[in-house]
Order: structure tokens, then C-alpha cells, then sequence
């Protein structure tokens, strides 16, 4: 699996979502926050810049909506945004200033691993700038587009972006997408050119690509390195001086969301909030307008990014808040917090965030089902843009269907269950939401509607009383340098694609838009292109709605005998190539039996693609040694074993791994 | 024949003392096991006999191939080994309380490496002190390089009555990766000499699906060992054993061993050509003519108890010298020197004691018998399963009725047995039968119980 493997955008609706969080505030803070506890406190001042360090000192009631700014940074992946990160962090004494800071707000496993960032943080930074105080807070984005969503509501509690652009790679697939989320939100961009220390930068290329596709005008941008710190100074002058402050009230009613939410052990839940209006200090008596329960606040503060305890949070800012919650349910993201006294209408919160690539997950042992269970919700409740429904299959048993904003969304969701609650599971291979328009009034009646959304293949209309069948569309953006256009342009074809739109965004690198079904891209597109590419094309998508297509149910038999568990639905072009390989994998997992064993793939009653497993000719094995039976008994015992485990298809035995390596994604 | 006179006294005098044994060793005391379910009762024939098995642990290199269990000797501790299989004997054989010994085998390791006054003492051992006829089959492997070679006659003198000739190869460059430490030519001499001393008791062993082994040149090799073997052949196929050098060869690709689609054409060849040259396959891997089966072979097959004497020698007995009343396998200690100490300290080396529960001593039954062309025929199922019949096990499963449709199995008034091709995927068709026989079992009230699955270590019992 590639670490950038394409994600869904789902910009429409961000936008819906994003404007209608404006139409109630521009002030919205919405952050996110983990972690980050026993990181070190820098303790002195730092260059000029004063230091609020001292627990006790910090008055934020001297922080007036005037002297707070709201920022995120977003860039493609590796343009160096996470470094950018370290150094204000560093430089307004948020953290010390030591070698080891690298991606200091990167602290899921996951997230190292990988270099990338799956959750946004927050932290507020005292920033002293012409003798004023300043309160700044920063939240890191996910660079990659499976996070848009977590980009957008970044993006929806901030009045301005730092937008950072290498100046080696210049402009990518995901700078133009995350551009246009803070240019539709009507957020400040102040473009910064990173990586001016490398050997091969050019800053002027990058400049003017920026002009050319965002017309920013090229003297805005500011060149650093974030690595070094050069100019770092100035991006944080460029944040007060060119970001406005947010719109927000003390003297209104106290009105919060809840952002961000997880569980303390001893402490119970620990919410992250935005206030909106108002103010809050410990002992409130305060409301959760979802849920309508009453707690009262032992403690509030700041992150920064660690807890940082305060008396008071005023309207604009944005921190922690412990209230006595017992189960994360009670502190729902999305969720509106006021004073018990003083009822105030519900923020709009978030919207969920449409899945659109689905996989089933099942637990690796039926016994680990009520682990696994509470290890995904537990892990849902921090990503709310994982759907879950219960699913059972025949050969994998009881387990869920996923549904992701994109791959690399499901690889990290996947890993996270692995890594942080020790969940081993089996994941199916990535399906796509398909539709269907009924033509038989009864079935329109039946399902309350004329459309129908088809999740599992099992569900799939026939052909008869359907008019038409509707697919999920992209529009995916490729950045690539010119060479490899035309190994591009075939690859593209290959998967469906129409060609919108090509242009030169400078005389090496061309930008090419194209409508991909999206099944087409969720499993292995965004490999290829790298590999043809060697690496240097980018890519990013947005949902373009749904399109009429040529959908066929596929059935795979094994000798004549349908695998209920192995139907898929695939477009008419593509059948061919999908029941070929999908046979191919069937006959590497089934082991030899007695008789020889026909895997098919077939449409209706029309076999398209075939293997043949041969029938074992000979399956014993010689001696047993000096009356040495125990080895060969117990070998027998536990084949005998599987084979009560086995499942039947007809009189085929098939092993459950089978399944699994057939539905499994493939392993790159 | 040339066996010694013994004496054939058959010597009850460590009785007393058996019985006397601590009970530490009794594992049924919580059992109440019904008598009907003892092999005594079922059959008391079964109880009565035992054919022995001798091992001896060493060899003078290792094979490349062989995990088995061996040892290079440090030193000339022959005579201590002696005395302790001697008394190990002893022991085992008052604690099983046959009346009479079938057969003897022994095996190794390299037991041509033992003195043919070992093999001398060790059958005397037994005369003294249960019944072993005239004709009783004695059975030695031999490794036919020139020292073994020497020494036939003698233990032809010490009673041994058939030679087991591990040929292995007739090709010197596979000897040669298999690491022994004969030639062909030698190998041939010795089954020339082995013909001369015991006529029409000589087996050859040969191997197949070695490195490098072609379909073609193992065709030419079997009729090669045609023009000069005896009556009696036995086929294995070279298994790659983990921790052995050739299965790190393997692994490293610096070796390859012909795909299973091969040896089975290698196997199926085997069968053919032997059949036309008049040899009956008996078994999975053992053929003959002029019935000339090897009777020790056939008891463990048959489902007969079978004493184990030695380092990590298997035995399967019902130990009626303690009272006991179902069959247990039993594993001697593995590491010689250990062995030795525990025998001289206790009179046996038995490391590991499990008794069989009556579905598990069924299960060996029916693995056991199916080897055989013959299968199991009804009364030999009987023996050992008084109340469940063969087609009352057998006779309603779905997948038994799939393999008799498509001709693997049969099951009619004789036996259940495989067909021709059936016994070629036996390995297949027994898990089938298991799940059926452990169904059928299932169903039936339970009739043993308390000793199922019981592990008994006796190394610290006393």
C-alpha cells in the first residue's frame, strides 16, 4: 500500500457544510487535540519574543478577539508542513527548541511512521509582536486528500491559511485542492515558499506558478526554510498583520463546540471546545445541548499542545474542558455546550462526512468480535466520518462494513486498530457506493424511493426492474512534468476516464483533469501513476456525483457452485479483466483435492474467465518410522480439524483464507 | 535356521515386584472405566501379544536428510548401551505382560553398528522371559557398507531371521548429497550377501523424489534394483524434515526437489512396474512377493501392541503389569545418556505415558489400517470396536458415500479399503473418515472417558 494513496475529496459538501457554520460565525475555532501530554514546557523567553510559561500567569482575559488569530497550515504531503509546525511552536516557546522536535504534532504511531498527519491539532501560541500580545492558534492539517474533511473544518475555524509550496516541486495535486477550500471559504492565503535551502530550489518558478494558477500576485509570498528557520520570523508577522481576527462576542450568551473529544482514565472525558460566545470558568454549571445533561466544569485550559490549565476560556479562544463526562458518548463532536441557565440555539456542528469507498472488517477469530467491536467505536468516535454497519458474510462471520472518505483513510483507520487497540482484522477488498433507478413501482414502493443506493452486492436490483444504474464519479486533478503525459493519458483511458481539461502551468509541468468512475481509482490507480512516473506526478479528486453506467452483477463459481461472498459488481468493460484476476487468486488459495475443481467467473449463466485447480494425483506420504505414529496422528487430527472449519461450496472445501486473500486488498 | 538355542522359559519373576510398582504411576485411580471397554476384555488375544521394537541410537554420520532420532557416539559405550536395552527390555515386557513376542525389529539409527552379541543378549533377554517362536520374525537394518556387510553372518548366528537393506539410492552422486556413507556397488554386494544368508527375507529400501531425480531416472534405477532385490521392497519418499541440512539447502535454493506432480508420476510408476514384476503392494509403501510381508510391519498396522525399547522408542500397550486397563503410548526418554541413567536407576527409560482414550485408540486403528491394500475387514474392526460397526460408522456420512461413488474408498461385506487410486490420496480421504468416526462416537453414550487424553509423566513418579 502506497502512503499516498488517493482519497476522496468531498468538497460540495464541505461547502455546504463550511457555509453554513459561516452564516453563524466566522469565528467558529474548531480544532482538534490529542495528546501531547509530558512534552517538555519551555521555560524562558526565546530571542525576543516574550514567553507566557508560568501556569498561574497566564490571564486570558487579556486576549480580547483583536489580539487572537486563527490559522492552519496546508500543503501537499511532504511540502513541509509539519516542520513549519515544530519551528513556531519552538519559536513562541510552546515547546523547547531541541533537534529532536520533528513533527512534534504528529504523535499517532501512524503518523510517523508514515510522515503524514491524520488528525489536525491545535496550539495556541503567545506571540509577541510590536510590544502587543498576541494569542495565536494553530491548527495542523492532514495533508493528504483522504483528510479533506478534517482539512475543511480546519479550515472552517480559521480566518487565514498558510498555503506551503516546496520550492523544489512546486505546485501539486493537493496544493490546487487545498487552495480552493480556503479560497471558497473566503479565508486569507498567504502562500509560503519552503525548502529555499535545498540545492535544486527555485523560488521564482514556484512564484510564478502561483501567480499563474491562484493569481496571488508573486510579491505576497514569503520564502523560508522551515528546516533552518529562515524567515520564520516573518510568517508569523504576515499572521497577525494579514490574517483578520475572528467575530466573536464575550459579552453574548457562553456558547461552545465540542471539537474534539477522548477519554482520561482518571479524569474522565476530556472535551476540546471552540468558544463561540461568551465565557466559561471552572465551577459553571454548563449544558450539553444534545444530549440535554448537566455537568459541572472541574477544569479548563489551554493546549498547547498540552493541557495548560486556566481559570477562564473567553469567546474566540479555544482549549479543554473536563466536566465530569463518563462515557465519550456524552461529549459528541459536533455537540453544543452553554451554560445550564442560559439555553442558546445548537451550533449546525458537522455534518458527516459522506463515505464513499466501503470495505468490510472482520475480526481475524469470531472470539475477538466484542474487542474488535469496542475497538472501532472507540476509534469512530474520533472520526466521525467512518460510517459502520453491521455485516456478516458467510465465510468471514460476523463483522462491519466501513465506509471511508478515501484509502489512505481506511489503511490508517485499519492501522490505528492494529497499533493502538491490538485489533488483528480481515479487510475486504474496497467497493464503491453504486445506485440504482427502479422501474417497477413495486420496489420504488418497497424501498420509500426511486433511487437506491447499493452497498453490498447481494442487494444488487436485476436488470429488469432497473431503468438505469448510476456510478460514482471523480474529478481528479494530475500534476505531472510533460514527459510522462502520454504514459498518463493511456493509463487514464485504461481506467474509463475522460479527458477535461490539460494545461502547462509552466513549460515543464502540465496539469490534466479528468472523470474517472471512481471505482477505477480506489485500489491501485495512485500506485501506478507514481510508479510510471517515477514518483513525480500527484494526484487529488473531488466527488463529481453520479453517472449512468453499464453495471453487471459477477458471480464466481467453483465448480458451477455461486460463492455468495465473492458476487461483485463491475462495470461490462471491465468484467473480463476483474473475474480473470479474481479466478487467478481463487486458484492460489484453494489447495489441491481429489478432483479437479473449475473456478469461474460468470455473468448470468455466461461463463467469461476460468481456471482449473488439478485434482491431487497422490497424497500420501511414506513411513512411519520405528512405530513413531504420534506426528502423522496428530498432523491428521488437525486436518481433520480444518476441515470441520472448512467452508463447502458444492463439494469443494474451501479454507477461509481463501476468501480472505481473494476479498483482501492486495499487498503492494 | 540359524537362531541359538535359548532358553524359552517364560519367567514371571519381576511380577511381584511390578505390581508393586509405586502407585504414583496409576492414572486411573479417579477412573471408572467399565470393563467392557478394556482391550483385555474386547479382545483378550490383543493383550496377550506384542511384537518389539529395538532402537539403536547411533549412527557414524548424519544423513542430510534425517531428523531422526540419532546420535554420533562420543565413545565406545556399547556394552553399557547393551546391558541397558537388555534391561529396559525386561522391565517392558513384565509390565505389559504379553506371554508371547511376535516379531522383533531392530532399528536405529544404525543398529548394524551394534555387536551381534548385543543383538544375542537382547533376544535372549526376551526367550527368558516370554514366548518367542522359532519362527518369530527377526528383522535388522542393516547400512550396506562393508563393515555392515561383514557382519550379516553373524547376526544371522544371533538369531536375526531378515535384513532390512537401506539402499536408498543407486546413484553415487545422490548417496552422495543424501550424505551416506555406502556406494551403490556396495549397496549391491550387501544385498547379495543378505540374499545368500536369509533367502527371500531381504528388503531393499528405496528412496524417491531426492534432488535432481527425474521421473526417467528413477524408472531405470527401479528396474535396475529389479534385477538384483529379493522379495520385498519398501518405497518411501524423501521428505524434507525441518533442521536438517537438505530442508536448509532447499530453503536456500542451493538444492531442489522434484514438484508434487512429479513424485506423484514417480510414485504412480513405482507402483506399476513393481505390480508387472509380480510384487503386491501390501501397503502404502511396502510391496511383496511370494508373500514374503514383513509380519512386524503388518502388526503395527493391524493395530497390535507394540513394545519400544530404547532411546525415544514408541510403544503402544496396555500396561497390565500395574493393573492398567487401556492402551497408552508410550515414549522412552530420547537423549541416550539420559536414557541410559534413567534405565539404570529405574529399570526403564519411559518418558511419556498417554493413555488412549477408546476414541483415540480407534482413530490409530483406522489410520494404521487403511495403509494396508487390505484395509480393515470387518473382524479387526470388531476387536477394537465390539459395539460400533464399520457401516455404522461409516456407512451414512455424505462425504464416505462421495469417496465410494467416486471410487476411492470401498466399503462392502469384506472391509473398508482403499481403491487403487484411493490409496494414493489416502492422506486425503482419512481426515474424512475421522470427522465421521469422531461424529458417530459423539452421538453414542460415552463409553470411556476418565483416561481420555490423560499425560502422565513418569520420570518423576518414582
Amino acid at each position: 500500500m502506497s502512503l499516498f494513496s488517493p482519497l476522496l475529496r468531498r468538497v460540495t459538501q464541505f461547502k455546504m457544510c463550511r457555509r453554513k457554520i459561516q452564516h453563524y460565525s466566522m469565528t467558529c475555532t474548531v480544532f482538534r487535540h490529542r495528546w501531547m501530554k509530558g512534552l517538555p514546557v519551555f521555560s524562558s523567553s526565546f530571542r525576543t519574543i516574550s514567553t507566557q510559561t508560568d501556569k498561574e500567569t497566564i490571564d486570558l482575559s487579556k486576549f480580547p478577539v483583536d489580539k487572537i488569530r486563527n490559522f492552519c497550515i496546508i500543503a501537499h504531503i511532504d511540502h513541509g508542513k509539519s516542520t513549519l509546525a515544530d519551528r513556531l511552536l519552538e519559536m513562541t516557546g510552546a515547546i523547547a527548541k531541541t533537534e529532536k522536535n520533528k513533527q512534534v504534532l504528529d504523535k499517532l504511531q501512524v503518523e510517523r511512521e508514515r510522515g503524514i498527519t491524520v488528525k489536525a491539532q491545535t496550539a495556541s501560541l503567545f506571540y509577541n509582536h510590536q510590544g502587543q500580545q498576541y494569542l495565536l492558534n494553530l491548527i495542523d492539517t492532514p495533508g493528504h486528500v483522504d483528510f479533506s474533511y478534517e482539512v475543511s473544518r480546519s479550515i472552517s475555524a480559521c480566518q487565514g491559511v498558510l498555503l506551503i509550496v516546496d520550492a523544489n516541486q512546486g505546485i501539486q495535486a493537493q496544493t490546487v485542492a487545498n487552495f480552493y477550500l480556503a479560497f471558497e471559504a473566503q479565508l486569507t492565503v498567504i502562500p509560503v515558499i519552503n525548502k529555499i535551502d535545498l540545492k535544486n530550489a527555485d523560488p521564482e518558478r514556484v512564484e510564478a506558478q502561483i501567480e499563474k494558477v491562484f493569481d496571488i500576485p508573486r510579491e505576497d509570498c514569503i520564502r523560508i526554510s522551515a528546516k533552518l528557520g529562515t524567515n520564520v520570523e516573518t510568517v508569523l508577522q504576515a499572521v497577525v498583520n494579514r490574517i483578520p481576527p475572528p467575530v466573536a462576542n464575550s459579552h453574548d450568551p457562553f456558547k461552545a463546540l465540542v471539537f474534539d473529544s477522548n477519554f482520561d482514565h482518571y479524569r474522565g472525558v476530556v472535551a476540546n471546545i471552540a468558544v463561540f460566545g461568551g465565557r466559561v470558568r471552572k465551577g459553571d454549571k454548563i449544558m450539553s445541548a444534545h444530549l440535554g445533561k448537566t455537568y459541572e466544569v472541574n477544569e479548563l485550559g489551554l493546549l498547547r499542545p498540552d493541557e495548560h490549565p486556566t481559570q477562564k476560556l473567553f469567546a474566540g479562544q479555544v482549549g479543554y474542558i473536563i466536566a465530569g463526562m463518563k462515557d465519550v458518548k456524552e461529549a459528541q463532536i459536533g455537540d453544543t455546550i452553554c451554560h445550564q441557565e442560559k439555553p442558546v440555539e445548537p451550533l449546525p456542528g458537522f455534518k458527516p462526512a459522506k463515505a464513499m469507498v466501503f470495505a468490510g472488517m472482520y475480526p481475524m477469530d469470531q472470539s475477538e468480535y466484542p474487542a474488535l467491536r469496542s475497538a472501532i467505536e472507540r476509534l469512530t468516535l474520533n472520526d466521525s466520518s467512518v460510517t459502520v454497519q453491521r455485516d456478516s458474510s458467510l465465510a468471514l462471520g460476523a463483522g462491519w462494513r466501513l465506509g471511508f472518505l478515501g484509502l489512505l483513510h481506511m489503511e490508517v483507520f485499519n492501522q490505528r486498530l492494529e497499533q493502538e487497540y491490538n485489533a488483528s482484522v480481515i479487510v475486504t477488498a474496497p467497493t464503491v457506493p453504486y445506485k440504482a433507478v427502479l422501474s417497477s413501482a413495486k420496489l420504488i414502493k418497497e424501498h420509500g424511493s426511486e433511487e437506491i443506493t447499493i452497498v453490498n452486492p447481494a442487494q444488487f436490483p436485476d436488470r429488469s426492474v432497473v431503468s438505469e444504474y448510476l456510478e460514482p464519479m471523480v474529478l481528479g486533478t494530475i500534476f505531472a512534468p510533460d514527459t510522462y503525459t502520454g504514459k498518463i493519458m493511456t493509463l487514464c483511458l485504461n481506467r474509463r476516464a475522460i479527458q477535461k481539461n490539460m494545461v502547462y502551468v509552466d513549460d515543464q509541468r502540465v496539469m490534466m483533469k479528468y472523470l474517472f468512475p471512481l471505482n477505477e481509482i480506489v485500489v491501485d490507480f495512485y500506485d501506478l501513476l507514481k510508479s510510471l512516473s517515477s514518483g513525480y506526478a500527484s494526484f487529488d479528486y473531488e466527488n463529481a456525483g453520479y453517472q449512468a453506467a453499464d453495471l453487471i452483477k459477477m458471480d464466481i463459481l467453483l465448480n458451477g457452485q455461486p460463492v455468495e461472498e465473492l458476487t461483485t459488481i463491475v462495470h461490462r468493460d471491465r468484467a473480463y479483466t476483474t473475474g480473470k484476476a479474481m479466478c487467478e487468486r481463487l486458484k492460489d488459495s484453494i489447495p489441491r483435492q481429489m478432483f479437479e475443481i473449475a473456478v469461474q467467473a460468470a455473468i448470468g449463466s455466461k461463463v467469461i474467465a476460468r481456471e482449473t485447480i488439478k485434482a491431487y494425483r497422490k497424497n500420501v506420504l511414506a513411513k512411519c518410522y520405528g512405530g513413531d505414529i504420534t506426528r502423522k496422528m496428530k498432523l491428521l487430527k488437525r486436518q481433520a480439524e480444518g476441515k470441520k472449519k472448512m467452508r463447502r461450496v458444492g463439494s469443494v472445501e474451501v479454507p477461509k483464507d481463501a476468501f480472505i486473500s481473494v476479498l483482501k486488498r492486495k499487498d503492494k | 535356521m540359524k537362531i541359538n538355542p535359548v532358553t524359552r522359559m517364560i519367567k514371571r519373576t519381576f511380577l511381584a515386584a511390578g505390581r508393586a510398582l509405586s502407585p504414583g504411576l496409576r492414572f486411573f485411580s479417579l477412573g471408572e472405566i467399565t470393563e467392557d471397554v478394556s482391550e483385555r476384555a474386547a479382545s483378550p488375544c490383543l493383550t496377550k501379544q506384542a511384537s518389539l521394537y529395538v532402537h539403536w541410537p547411533y549412527c557414524l554420520r548424519r544423513c542430510t536428510y534425517c531428523n531422526f532420532n540419532k546420535y554420533i557416539p562420543r565413545e565406545n559405550n556399547y556394552h553399557i548401551l547393551t546391558d541397558c536395552l537388555q534391561r529396559e527390555t525386561e522391565t517392558l515386557l513384565q509390565l505389559s505382560q504379553v506371554s508371547s513376542i511376535t516379531s522383533v525389529f531392530f532399528g536405529g539409527g544404525t543398529p548394524s553398528l551394534a555387536h551381534p552379541s548385543t543383538i544375542t543378549a537382547i533376544l535372549e533377554t526376551v526367550s527368558r522371559q516370554v514366548n518367542l517362536s522359532d519362527k518369530a520374525e527377526v528383522s535388522l537394518e542393516v547400512n550396506p557398507t562393508p563393515v555392515g556387510m561383514s557382519k550379516l553372518e553373524d547376526y544371522c548366528r544371533a538369531g536375526v531371521n531378515r535384513f532390512s537393506v537401506g539402499v536408498q539410492s543407486l546413484q553415487d552422486d545422490d548417496l552422495k548429497i543424501l550424505g551416506r556413507d555406502h556406494s551403490s556397488h556396495q549397496a549391491l554386494q550387501t544385498i547379495e550377501e543378505a540374499r545368500r544368508l536369509c533367502p527371500g527375507r531381504v528388503s531393499v529400501d528405496v528412496m524417491f523424489g531426492r534432488p535432481k531425480q527425474s521421473v526417467e531416472s528413477w524408472e531405470n534405477e527401479l528396474s535396475e534394483l529389479l534385477k538384483v532385490c529379493d522379495d520385498h521392497v519398501s518405497l518411501y519418499q524423501l521428505t524434507l524434515e525441518r533442521g536438517t541440512q537438505l530442508f536448509k539447502q532447499v530453503e536456500q535454493g542451493e538444492v531442489t526437489v522434484p514438484v508434487d506432480d512429479v513424485t506423484a508420476e514417480m510414485y504412480r510408476c513405482a507402483r506399476r512396474t513393481l505390480h508387472q514384476n509380480g510384487f503386491l503392494q501390501y501397503e502404502v509403501s511396502n510391496f511383496a512377493r511370494n508373500n514374503a510381508v514383513s509380519h512386524h510391519n503388518m502388526s503395527y498396522w493391524r493395530g497390535r501392541q507394540y513394545i519400544g525399547v530404547g532411546p525415544g522408542a514408541h510403544g503402544r500397550f496396555v500396561p497390565l503389569g500395574e493393573g492398567g486397563v487401556v492402551r497408552e503410548a508410550r515414549t522412552q526418554t530420547l537423549e541416550p545418556d539420559m536414557w541410559i541413567r534413567e534405565v539404570q536407576q529405574r529399570g526403564h527409560g519411559t518418558r511419556r505415558r498417554i493413555p488412549l482414550s477408546h476414541h483415540e485408540l480407534l482413530e490409530e486403528v483406522l489410520v494404521m489400517g487403511m495403509r494396508m491394500a487390505e484395509g480393515i475387514n470387518h473382524k479387526h474392526w470388531e476387536m477394537f470396536s465390539p459395539d460400533l460397526g464399520l457401516h455404522e460408522v461409516f456407512g451414512t456420512s455424505t462425504d464416505v458415500q462421495e469417496l465410494l461413488q467416486s471410487g476411492k474408498l470401498i466399503l462392502d461385506d469384506r472391509s473398508l479399503r482403499c481403491s487403487w487410486d484411493g490409496l494414493a490420496l489416502l492422506d486425503s480421504i482419512l481426515p474424512a473418515l475421522m470427522v465421521e468416526l469422531e461424529t458417530q462416537i459423539l452421538q453414542r453414550p460415552q463409553r470411556d472417558h476418565s483416561a481420555d487424553g490423560q499425560t502422565q509423566k513418569t520420570s518423576n513418579s518414582q
